[in-house]
C-alpha cells in the first residue's frame, strides 16, 4: 500500500509538470475533434498523429498519445450520438439508444451522460492499474484460443439478446455478420475466401467500411425519405446535462458497466469489445422495462460507455506490464514506444518507473481533461443539430468519404460503404436490424480463428472445450443466456397459435 | 514535320526531368510503409527518414499503406511515378518471399525498382516457450527428432516474417511441427508466453524483451555475429546449426526508372542518416544491425534482391506456402 501511494506520488510528480500537463490536455483536444470525424478512429488519429509527438521526450509524447487515444475514443462515441455513426465496434452499442436519445432532443443528456460514466470509469480503470496491474496480467496468459472460443460464442448470444425485434431475424443478422468476417485471405491456409478474385478484399473487410455504411450512410438515406425524424431532432434541444432523475437511472449501470469492461479489457486480442456489448445485455436483461431499450434508454449510453472507457484502460495492462499489445491501437502504442526509444516488456516498470507510472497517473489526468473539454463542448455538438439537414447531411457524407480513406487510403473503401449503405437501408426496411450483424461480424473472425487454433493444438478433439475449466463455465453461461433469451419467445409463440 | 515536333518534345521532357532532378526535393516526400504504422518496418522507416529529411531539407512523409504481407504498398509505390517523390520500405518479405507466396504478384522485385540502399538488418530469433524441455539448440534439436509430431510451432499468419523463416528454420532443421497461425506477432507470443504454442523465429525487436524479462528462452540467434542487446544468446553457427543465417532486413527503393540523380542524393541521405550517431543508437537499442558501407549501395541492394529471391522461392515453394 505504501508503495502504490509512493508510485502514485512518482507518477503524479511526472504527470503534474507543466509541460505533461499541457500535453494531455493538447492529446485529447486533438484526440476529441478527429475522433468526431466519421471513420476516423483513435487507431488512424494515433498514426496520423504520431509523428507531431517525435519533438517530445518519450514520456511526454506517450502521455499525449494516450490522450489522443482517450480523446478518439469518446470522440467516436459523440459521433455515435449525433448522426449514428459508429466509428468502431465499441462505440456501435452507444449508437443503439444514444442517437434514440438524440432524436428525441435529449442529445445532450446522452452526450453529458457519457463523458460522466467514462470519466468514472477511467477513474476507478486507473486505480485498478496501479494497484493490480502486475497481479492481473496473469489473466491474459489464461485465455488461450479454447477459452477464447468460448468467451466468443457466449459474446454472440448477447447479439441475439441486444435485438429489439424477431429473434430469428437477429439471429439471421449474425450469421451474415459472420459470414462476412470469412471473407479475405484464410489466416492458416493463406487461401483467399469470397473475394472473387479481386485484390482489395484480400484483407477482408474493414469494420469501420462496414459500419459506416452500414449505420451512417443507411442512416442518411432514411433521413432523407423520413422527413419527420430529422426535424424532431432538430427542434427539440432540451436540457444539454443530465439532471438528478437521469443520474439516479445511471449511476447503477455505470457501476456495473465499469466492472464488465475492466475485466474484459484485460483480455488479449481484443476481448475489450465485447465489454459494451455484455454491459448493455446486462442492463437490458435486468430493466423492469426492457422494451425501452433501443428508444433512448440512458442506461443504454451509461453502462456500455462506461464499460467501453474501463475497457480502454485496462487494455493498457498487458501492454505496460508485460508489453505484449492485445489489440490493434496497443500495437501501435507499441510502436510509438520503440521509436521513442523505449521498447515494451516486462522491463519497463523497473526500468523507466517514471514513464511507467507517469503514464498510469496520466490516465486519469487525461480522463479529467476529457470531462473538461467536453462537458462544455456539449453545447456545441447539439448545436451541430440545428444546422438544416439538407445542409448537414452533405457535410457528413464528405467526411464520412474523407475519414474512411484516411484509414487505408483506399478508393474501394469509399465505394464500399455506399455499397453497405444501401444494404443498410434495404435492411433497415426490412426490418433487419444492423447491430446484431456487427457483433457477429467483429465475433466472427476472432470465434473462428480460435476455434481452428485450439483445434489444432488438440489435434483434433472437441473435448478440449469442456477439459479446460474456464472454457466449460463461459459455454455453460452461454447456454443458460440463450435459453433464458428464447424461453420468452417461445412462450409467446406458443401464446399466438393458442390465440388463432 | 511530326517526328520534329515529338522529338522537340522528348528533348524538352528530358530537361525538364533534369532541371528537376538537379533541384529535388522541392516538396516533400512521400514513403509507402507497407505495414501498420508501429510495427517494426514502420518503425526503422521513421527513425532513418528522421535524419534523411534533415539532409534533404525537405519532410519525408510516411503513409502506410497496409495488405497484403505489404504487397498492396509496394505494388502501389512501384507503380508510382518514378520522380523520387514516391519512395517505398521494402523487406526481406515484400522483396524475397513475395514472389512465392503470391503467385499473381504484379511487381518483380528484380526488375521494378530502383534500389537505394539498405537501411537495416533485423536478426531473427530462435524461441521456445518457457517450459520447453530443453535449453539449447542443441537438445531443442535432439526432442525435435523424437517428439517432432507433438510440437507446435507459431507464426504471425502466412505472408509474415516469422512465418517464412519459420518454414525456412524447419526445412534446414528437418522439422515438421504442426503450424498454428496467429494475425501479428503480439498474440502469437502471448500464446508462447503462456506456454499454449511451443517455440517460433522472429524478429529481434519483437522477442527481446520477452527473453531478458525470463518470459520466453531464447536458442539462438541467426546471424554471423551475437547481438550486443542479446549478448547471451549464441548465433546458430556457434549453437551449432549450419545453413540458418537470416535477417528480415530494411531497404529503401524508389519505383524503376528514377532518375540516377535522384537515387544518388536519396542513397546520400541514407549514407548520412546511417552514421548519424543518434540514428545507430536508436537502431542499434531495437537489435538492428547498421549496414557497412559497402552495403548500403544501390549496386549492393539490388545483388541482395536477386539472392535473396532465389533463396526464399525454392524453401517456399517446397514447403507448399503460398498467401493465394
Amino acid at each position: 500500500m505504501g508503495d502504490l501511494l509512493s508510485n502514485l506520488s512518482l507518477g503524479f510528480g511526472v504527470a503534474l509538470s507543466l509541460q505533461n500537463l499541457f500535453l494531455a490536455f493538447l492529446g485529447c483536444l486533438v484526440g476529441t475533434l478527429i475522433g468526431v470525424l466519421p471513420g476516423v478512429g483513435p487507431i488512424a488519429t494515433i498514426a496520423m498523429l504520431l509523428p507531431i509527438t517525435f519533438g517530445f521526450d518519450p514520456t511526454g509524447a506517450l502521455i499525449m498519445l494516450a490522450g489522443i487515444y482517450y480523446g478518439a475514443q469518446y470522440g467516436g462515441s459523440t459521433t455515435a450520438i449525433l448522426v449514428n455513426i459508429p466509428g468502431e465496434a465499441t462505440s456501435v452499442v452507444t449508437a443503439l439508444d444514444g442517437h434514440e436519445m438524440a432524436r428525441q432532443g435529449r442529445a445532450g443528456v446522452a452526450l453529458g451522460i457519457a463523458a460522466i460514466g467514462s470519466f468514472f470509469a477511467g477513474t476507478v480503470a486507473t486505480i485498478v492499474i496501479a494497484a493490480l496491474g502486475a497481479p492481473l496480467t496473469g489473466l491474459a496468459l489464461i485465455f488461450g484460443p479454447t477459452e477464447y472460443f468460448s468467451l466468443m460464442v457466449m459474446g454472440l448470444v448477447f447479439a441475439v439478446v441486444l435485438a429489439r425485434g424477431s429473434i430469428l431475424k437477429a439471429v439471421a443478422m449474425i450469421l451474415v455478420g459472420v459470414l462476412l468476417s470469412t471473407v479475405g485471405l484464410d489466416l492458416e491456409t493463406g487461401e483467399e475466401r469470397m473475394t472473387f478474385g479481386l485484390p482489395f478484399l484480400s484483407d477482408g473487410i474493414d469494420f469501420a467500411v462496414l459500419a459506416m455504411g452500414i449505420f451512417g450512410i443507411a442512416e442518411i438515406m432514411r433521413n432523407l425519405d423520413h422527413t419527420e425524424h430529422r426535424e424532431v431532432v432538430r427542434q427539440a434541444i432540451g436540457r444539454l446535462l443530465p439532471n438528478k432523475e437521469d443520474f439516479k437511472q445511471s449511476y447503477k449501470p455505470v457501476l456495473r458497466g465499469t466492472f464488465i469492461g475492466a475485466l474484459l479489457g484485460i483480455l488479449p486480442g481484443n476481448g475489450a469489445v465485447l465489454g459494451p456489448f455484455a454491459s448493455y445485455t446486462l442492463e437490458k436483461k435486468i430493466a423492469k422495462d426492457p422494451r425501452r431499450f433501443g428508444r433512448g434508454a440512458i442506461e443504454g449510453v451509461a453502462g456500455p460507455e462506461s464499460a467501453n472507457n474501463a475497457g480502454a484502460q485496462t487494455s493498457f495492462i498487458p501492454l505496460l506490464t508485460l508489453g505484449i499489445p492485445p489489440n490493434a491501437v496497443m500495437a501501435l502504442m507499441v510502436g510509438a514506444m520503440t521509436i521513442h526509444g523505449i521498447i515494451p516488456g516486462p522491463q519497463v516498470m523497473t526500468k523507466n518507473p517514471n514513464l511507467f507510472w507517469g503514464m498510469i497517473a496520466s490516465m486519469w489526468i487525461g480522463n479529467l481533461m476529457l470531462l473538461v473539454i467536453n462537458l462544455p463542448m456539449i453545447g456545441v455538438w447539439v448545436r451541430l443539430l440545428k444546422v438544416p439537414y439538407r445542409m448537414l447531411f452533405p457535410a457528413i457524407l464528405m467526411f464520412c468519404c474523407i475519414g474512411i480513406y484516411s484509414v487505408n487510403s483506399l478508393p474501394t473503401d469509399v465505394m464500399f460503404i455506399a455499397l453497405f449503405g444501401l444494404v443498410g437501408y434495404t435492411l433497415i426496411k426490412l426490418g433487419f436490424e444492423p447491430a446484431p450483424m456487427l457483433l457477429g461480424f467483429v465475433l466472427g473472425k476472432l470465434m473462428e480463428e480460435n476455434l481452428r487454433r485450439a483445434l489444432i493444438l488438440s489435434r483434433g478433439s472437441l473435448s478440449t472445450f469442456i477439459d479446460h475449466p474456464i472454457s466449460a463455465s463461459l459455454l455453460a453461461v452461454a447456454a443458460i443466456l440463450l435459453i433464458v433469451a428464447l424461453l420468452p419467445s417461445i412462450r409467446r409463440g406458443r401464446d399466438e397459435v393458442f390465440t388463432e | 514535320m511530326k517526328k520534329i515536333a515529338l522529338a522537340l518534345a522528348t528533348v524538352a521532357g528530358l530537361a525538364a526531368t533534369g532541371a528537376q532532378a538537379q533541384d529535388y526535393p522541392t516538396r516533400p516526400i512521400t514513403m509507402i510503409v507497407p505495414f501498420a504504422a508501429g510495427g517494426p518496418t514502420d518503425v526503422v522507416a521513421r527513425i532513418v527518414t528522421d535524419h534523411m529529411s534533415r539532409t534533404l531539407g525537405q519532410q519525408i512523409v510516411i503513409e502506410n499503406v497496409a495488405g497484403a504481407g505489404g504487397t498492396t504498398g509496394i505494388t502501389r509505390g512501384a507503380q508510382s511515378q518514378p520522380d523520387g517523390y514516391t519512395i517505398m520500405m521494402g523487406h526481406m518479405g515484400t522483396h524475397g518471399a513475395a514472389p512465392a507466396l503470391y503467385p499473381n504478384l504484379r511487381y518483380d522485385p528484380t526488375k521494378d525498382f530502383a534500389p537505394i540502399g539498405l537501411a537495416a538488418g533485423t536478426p531473427i530469433v530462435i524461441v521456445a516457450k518457457k517450459d520447453f524441455p530443453a535449453n539449447d539448440l542443441k537438445g531443442f534439436l535432439e526432442y525435435m527428432q523424437t517428439n517432432g509430431e507433438k510440437v507446435n510451432m507459431a507464426h504471425a499468419g502466412v505472408g509474415s516474417v516469422s512465418h517464412s523463416t519459420g518454414i525456412f528454420f524447419n526445412s534446414v532443421i528437418k522439422a515438421k511441427p504442426t503450424m498454428v497461425a496467429y494475425r501479428g506477432t503480439g498474440p502469437a507470443l502471448n500464446d508462447l508466453m503462456a506456454n499454449t504454442v511451443d517455440y517460433m523465429t522472429d524478429q529481434i525487436v519483437n522477442v527481446a524483451p520477452q527473453i531478458q524479462g525470463g518470459n520466453i528462452k531464447a536458442f539462438a540467434i541467426a546471424t554471423p555475429e551475437r547481438s550486443p542487446v542479446l549478448p547471451d544468446v549464441p548465433t546458430t553457427k556457434e549453437a551449432g546449426l549450419e545453413g540458418y543465417e537470416v535477417s528480415a532486413w530494411n531497404a529503401v527503393f524508389a519505383p524503376k526508372d528514377t532518375p540516377p540523380e535522384i537515387v544518388k542524393k536519396l542513397n546520400d541521405a541514407l549514407v548520412k542518416s546511417l552514421d548519424d550517431e543518434n540514428t545507430r543508437k536508436r537502431l542499434q537499442e531495437l537489435g538492428g544491425v547498421i549496414p557497412s558501407a559497402a552495403e548500403r549501395t544501390p549496386e549492393a541492394l539490388q545483388k541482395l534482391v536477386e539472392s535473396e529471391v532465389a533463396r526464399w522461392t525454392p524453401v517456399l515453394k517446397a514447403a507448399g506456402a503460398t498467401a493465394e
